[in-house]
């Protein structure tokens, strides 16, 4: 595994660890939900930079799930947040 | 030649989510936090994606990665919007730096109707309806 591989996921790790503090932190829901986007953004990029990795090319489905189930989640939180659910600000 | 712009696609998209994560944290309200991820980050997977393109060259990967950018520039607008505007319907707050918000006087958030500002302008006039 090259030295510019093993930087780059260092760069994303730190980058999930950032968002979770906001997914943490966060004061409202939306907040959150901006978070959690963020969280299935960057396991994309992970999961692109550990296929080149490992050279396993179907390792590109995971991601193509895994952005598929983020925008998902994203609309179905939004239906929730408009129609009016509990919500603990 | 192709090792190293694969690297340095990669390098790159990795410091473009680094730095959506950073705004994630230190920019003050909703609506800039979103601005943050979904550019920045929407960036990063899509140059990361074309490294892993490059790096496999082989038809069906290629394909496969360019269906996961498309996918993902079609997306993230969509998403953003959905939660930016559930975000104004609850009420989350704005900066308090915020100078314009010009959804305010038209909204309502009882009802969630928007007032275009122009409402009598289709309306024929009376005082002009009886000309001959």
């Amino acid at each position: 595994m090259s030295p510019i591989i093993l930087l780059s996921l260092a760069l994303m790790a730190l980058a999930l660890c950032l968002a979770f503090v906001r997914l943490f932190r966060g004061p409202s829901l939306p907040d959150r939900v901006v978070a959690l986007e963020l969280f299935s953004s960057i396991l994309v990029g992970i999961i692109g930079v550990v296929a080149i990795a490992t050279d396993v090319a179907s390792l590109l489905d995971v991601a193509i799930v895994m952005a598929l189930m983020a925008f998902m989640a994203a609309i179905g939180f939004a239906r929730f947040l408009e129609r009016g659910g509990p919500r603990d600000d | 030649m192709t090792e190293l712009l694969t690297e340095l696609l990669i390098l790159v998209g990795a410091v473009f989510m680094l730095l959506a994560a950073l705004g994630v944290v230190r920019l003050p309200d909703l609506l800039t936090r979103m601005h943050a991820t979904t550019k920045a980050a929407t960036l990063g997977a899509t140059l990361i994606m074309l490294a892993v393109a490059l790096h496999f060259a082989q038809v069906a990967v290629v394909a496969r990665a360019l269906g996961v950018i498309l996918f993902i520039l079609m997306t993230a607008p969509v998403a953003a919007h959905v939660i930016g505007r559930a975000g104004y319907f609850v009420g989350s707050r704005l900066w308090e730096g915020t100078l314009k918000d010009e959804l305010k006087p038209n909204y309502d958030p009882l009802t969630h109707e928007l007032k275009s500002g122009r409402e009598d302008q289709g309306k024929p006039r009376p005082d002009e309806s009886d000309a001959p």
